[in-house]
């Protein structure tokens, strides 16, 4: 390992400047002549819309346009789309009503696009936001998962019961006959609670139109800027795509939020060039709260069959998942291919069944949220498991220890075909560095202040590396999920990577700079990054799904790979030695078996000035690229271990230990593996005690601030015990995993297990704030106060 | 934010006869319930008059059994003030508690005393601590003062310029943080003076700050946390939200109350 290479704990080198506020977020871009756009948004949760009247805002100072979406109709600019098709049992296609960018005779949640008001200043656009005239005939609103089939409301004419789709997933025969022979079953009702994503930066698009090139650009907080084009030209038509340039400079956070295709930028995009100047558009954070896709909201029954022997040897899920009012760009395959091939986790179980049946409801949409699907799969099976655990009188460590899986590979009922693990050994760690041994003593410790101790166990596994292209085509995704890369080196040997990933705050200008300085040997200061900008990066798919490592990193070694050929036929000219008997060794090209060798920068030089070749045999220059199409996901996996002490006289939840033992693979740099499985635990914590987003029965978002929605703090938070195991992923050149999902999809099951083994009983919901904890904790017996 | 003509008045007088003056006017003091309100739009004062250059609404000062804090003291000057540590600690460790090092550097006394949020922790103090709100016209005993939520004695256009305490002979303050704003969810005041116990509750009433009679009287008797052993407030008058129902608001101020009295005997 070199001071810089794959494995170092390198210092993020983009921290520099975020930290000194010198971060260029879309917000910070001013362009010449730029208006300011403001959405007027639903106060209703549904409602027809007999007549809006812009005419008084039209004479509002400062005021250039007012548009609604009749004005988008005109000009045949599309709705937004949902990326993924999924079919429902019975092959027919899922029910996807219109999503129009501005509204088109009906709002579907509070929050909704009514119109748009372009002005001089944000303020003005306010203001006369407020004079247009909306005739809303309110009608009933559906807002609740679990009766949303059964509401008297209907969200969308396509869909008359509001199902979206009744999908499944597994071997429903074989599953039942495992119910019929077992043992034993345990049953589980699970709410996976709402989330609202909130990353540090609210959305925000810059729209700008050319009128000398009829070229469109635009500035928006994107993870994904290239998809962001193809949907935009493709499949809402605002630009064709070679016109369009779409940047996503630096973003602050995303956990997915910022994948998805959202109607303000599509409308910057477009009304720049109808009022002929930039149109800035920026989210304050109640829009945030209202219109950003939310995450979860599943609500579940699941049944576990095990044998006589405490051997798992069923599984059968039926899940409820609110997709909102409208399907989010990749919401579908989120409660289906990303959550049901999940069930199976650590453990070998031969029979799974899974029934999932989307639906609307008038809230906002719903779509992929760190983790997505894979959370709420590991919900399910790690409640279950430490329930059944208990059920049966079994540690729950050692129960999860007998049916893990060993043997690799190993192809579960649900897709899924796990390359490579070693459970118990991370398993093992864990035990060791929570000091399972001693928790009975430190439990009747907690008891004798009067205080209930607890622990629970996470064994969590996820798909990452989204994704071989033909296996998720076959499932319904509308695009392939490979990745590119560029390796630039210039004649003065440093070197600028175009990657098709997209960094807000992964910290992919240091890791990407750390395989580029391991396998050509040159400083990390030596190499950019480039990403973010449709017009410098050749088509990428970007960053989600813990991919960028796996996929994006895989496709950045493959172009060097062919950089490093291609300097071995320059330094054989060079060094007058045949091509087969050229090394690349240290960053220096060498002739085997003598002491001739150049520099990786004097080859660099060499391929560029041309003079030691003739350009009709070698061509010049020193630049290569690659497409790198996953053969399979990865599986990171890990045991977190949650310990709890509970005050039953308030129901405060104090997390007192918190170990997480992670197998990633490879690891590119520990020191930001270990901030992202900080920051995920953190957001599960927040998801198991503390957020929740709730709409009351009228539609209105009632946590729509951080006065009532409560983000978890560093307060809440213990000291993290990390251990890691590996085992190197074999289906990618690098060994990684992915590691940015794995905190929030271990977390909530490890902190409500440690709840319900603190209270005694499995009667407490997400979030387990304080006043649901103090309730479930009148139920428990009190343990006895020693004497 | 709607547009607002802003004036800086430099003595009382002039603030004063500037609301006098002007329509539509609100006092601006910290600004941390104004300033967020006008940024939502749910408020837009035609003129704000903002108190913070007025010397005379500034300083703490002891005398005899109280004392006096100027209305425009921050939170953080009253915390790290050695007058009011040394008298009344219990004051002193309840200005620490409120918000964050922001919000304390910030909000004032007189601000918060004002606006009589039903979740601020000072209107708690007042009671307990059975202060006196001076204003520009009058004294007004903190008993008559707070009059619901959001709703204070205050006349159109009467600025307080200070609060008087008086000191106890122990006392302490217990809260309970709602876990999303950290405002107090439930907050206890408990003080021991010479003619008795006080205990104010903020957070957790339907109307706004209130004290606890049957509290007091157990306290009095007997200034220890087993003396509220089956003293309980009514549950039908407390607050109810999704952070905390009026039965767990109720039981919490049981909670909060021997925790109090407990911190105050040990001090």
């Amino acid at each position: 390992m070199t001071a810089t290479g794959i494995g170092a704990p390198v210092r993020r080198k983009e921290d520099q400047r975020f930290i000194t506020g010198q971060g260029r977020y879309v917000d910070d871009f001013n362009r010449p002549g730029q208006t300011h756009a403001y959405f007027l948004r639903s106060p209703h949760a549904h409602a027809a819309i007999r007549s809006i009247d812009t005419g008084p805002a039209m004479i509002m100072p400062g005021v250039i346009a007012v548009f609604t979406g009749d004005d988008l109709a005109a000009d045949k600019i599309g709705g937004l789309i949902c990326g993924w098709m999924i079919h429902s049992k019975d092959g027919s296609p899922m029910k996807a009503g219109p999503h129009p960018a501005l509204a088109q005779g009906k709002v579907r949640y509070v929050g909704d696009h009514v119109a748009v008001v372009i002005a001089e200043t944000l303020a003005q656009a306010k203001d006369a936001a407020e004079a247009i005239v909306v005739d809303y005939d309110v009608l009933p609103a559906v807002v609740d998962t679990a009766q949303a089939t059964k509401a008297p409301a209907q969200v969308h004419d396509v869909s008359p019961d509001n199902t979206v789709f009744n999908w499944h997933l597994g071997n429903k025969d074989d599953t039942e006959a495992a119910f019929a022979r077992a043992k034993h079953v345990t049953k589980i009702d699970l709410i996976n609670n709402r989330l609202v994503p909130n990353p540090i930066e609210p959305r925000a698009a810059v729209g700008e139109y050319d009128f000398g090139t009829d070229n469109y650009t635009l500035y928006t907080t994107s993870q994904n800027p290239h998809v962001a084009r193809l949907v935009l030209s493709a499949f809402i038509g605002v630009a064709p795509e070679h016109k369009l340039r779409v940047i996503a400079p630096d973003v602050g956070g995303g956990f997915g939020s910022k994948i998805f295709i959202y109607a303000e930028e599509t409308v910057c995009v477009w009304a720049a060039k109808k009022v002929k100047r930039p149109v800035k558009w920026t989210s304050d954070r109640s829009e945030a709260f209202l219109s950003d896709a939310h995450g979860r909201d599943h609500v579940t029954h699941a049944e576990m069959a095990t044998d006589e022997n405490g051997k798992i040897i069923g599984l059968r899920v039926h899940t409820t998942a609110n997709l909102g009012a409208y399907l989010s760009t990749f919401s579908s395959s989120v409660p289906t291919y990303l959550y049901a091939p999940l069930l199976s986790g650590q453990y070998d179980i031969p029979a799974i069944y899974c029934e999932v049946d989307g639906v609307y409801t008038n809230t906002a949409p719903v779509d992929a949220y760190r983790g997505a699907g894979r959370p709420e799969a590991t919900f399910v099976v790690e409640r279950l498991v430490e329930k059944t655990a208990r059920e049966l009188g079994q540690d729950p460590a050692e129960f999860r220890r007998k049916n893990y899986i060993t043997q690799f590979p190993h192809a579960t009922p649900v897709i899924m075909t796990y390359d490579t693990g070693d459970y118990a050994a991370s398993l093992d760690k864990a035990l060791e560095i929570a000091d399972y041994r001693n928790f009975p003593a430190r439990k009747q410790e907690s008891a004798r202040r009067g205080k209930l101790r607890g622990i629970g166990f996470s064994s969590y596994i996820e798909a990452c590396g989204i994704a071989p292209s033909q296996a998720v085509g076959s499932l319904g995704a509308g695009v392939g999920l490979w990745e590119s890369a560029e390796v630039r080196v210039n004649p003065t040997g440093s070197v600028e990577v175009l990657t098709g990933s997209h960094s807000h705050g992964q910290g992919h200008e240091t890791t990407f700079a750390q395989l580029v300085s391991d396998r050509l040997g040159i400083s990390i200061d030596q190499v950019s990054i480039v990403h973010g900008d449709t017009d410098k990066v050749q088509f990428g798919m970007g960053t989600y799904g813990s991919r960028s490592g796996a996929v994006g990193m895989s496709a950045i070694a493959k172009a060097i790979d062919k950089v490093i050929a291609k300097g071995k036929k320059v330094a054989a000219h060079v060094l007058e030695a045949s091509e087969g008997d050229i090394e690349f060794k240290d960053g220096r090209f060498g002739v085997a078996g003598t002491d001739r060798s150049m520099a990786f920068g004097e080859i660099a030089l060499q391929a560029y000035i041309a003079h030691k070749f003739s350009g009709q045999d070698l061509e010049p220059g020193l630049k290569e690229g690659a497409f790198y199409d996953p053969t399979n996901f990865t599986f990171p996996a890990g045991v977190h271990i949650c310990e709890v002490e509970i005050d039953p006289d308030t129901g405060v939840t104090k997390i007192e230990r918190w170990t997480a033992v992670d197998d990633f693979g490879v690891i590119i740099n520990p020191m930001i593996v270990e901030g992202q499985v900080h920051g995920g635990i953190a957001q599960g914590v927040g998801q198991a005690l503390l957020e929740g987003a709730f709409y009351d029965e009228s539609g209105q978002l009632i946590t729509a601030s951080f006065n009532d929605y409560c983000m978890p703090r560093a307060i809440d938070l213990p000291s993290f015990q990390i251990g890691i195991t590996v085992t190197p992923c074999p289906s990618n050149p690098l060994g990684i995993k992915g590691c940015g999902e794995a905190g929030a999809i271990a977390a909530p099951p490890a902190v409500i297990n440690a709840i319900t083994d603190a209270l005694g009983h499995e009667d407490i919901a997400m979030p387990a704030t304080p006043q649901a904890v103090w309730r479930a904790a009148q139920k428990s017996r009190m343990p006895m106060a020693a004497e | 934010m709607y547009a607002f003509e802003y004036h800086r008045p430099t003595s009382v007088k002039e603030a004063a006869g500037l609301a006098g003056q002007a329509e539509d006017t609100k006092f601006l003091a910290g600004g941390h319930t104004l300033l967020p309100t006008m940024k939502l739009r749910l408020a837009g004062p035609a003129n704000l008059i903002d108190l913070g250059q007025i010397a005379e609404l500034r300083g703490i000062e002891r005398s005899g059994d109280t004392i006096t804090i100027g209305a425009m003291m921050k939170h953080a000057e009253v915390a790290n003030s050695a007058e009011v540590k040394e008298a009344i600690p219990a004051l002193a460790e309840m200005a620490e508690l409120i918000g964050d090092p922001h919000v304390r550097n910030r909000g004032t006394i007189g601000g918060s005393v004002a606006n009589n949020d039903p979740s601020a922790d000072y209107p708690a103090a007042c009671l307990a601590l059975n202060a006196t709100i001076i204003t520009n016209q009058r004294k007004i005993a903190a008993d008559d003062f707070f009059q619901g939520i959001f709703t204070t004695a205050l006349e159109e256009g009467e600025i307080i310029t200070g609060v008087s305490f008086q000191v106890p002979s122990q006392a302490a303050y217990t809260k309970f943080r709602n876990p999303a704003s950290r405002y107090a969810l439930v907050g206890v005041f408990v003080a021991q003076h010479a003619d008795g116990a006080r205990v104010a509750v903020t957070g957790a009433g339907s109307n706004g700050v209130f004290r606890v009679p049957a509290m007091e009287q157990a306290l009095s008797g007997n200034f220890a946390p087993e003396a509220l052993d089956g003293v309980a407030v009514d549950e039908s008058e407390m607050n109810s939200d999704i952070h905390a129902d009026a039965a767990y608001r109720a039981h919490l101020v049981g909670v909060m109350a021997r925790r109090a009295v407990q911190a105050a005997v040990r001090r």
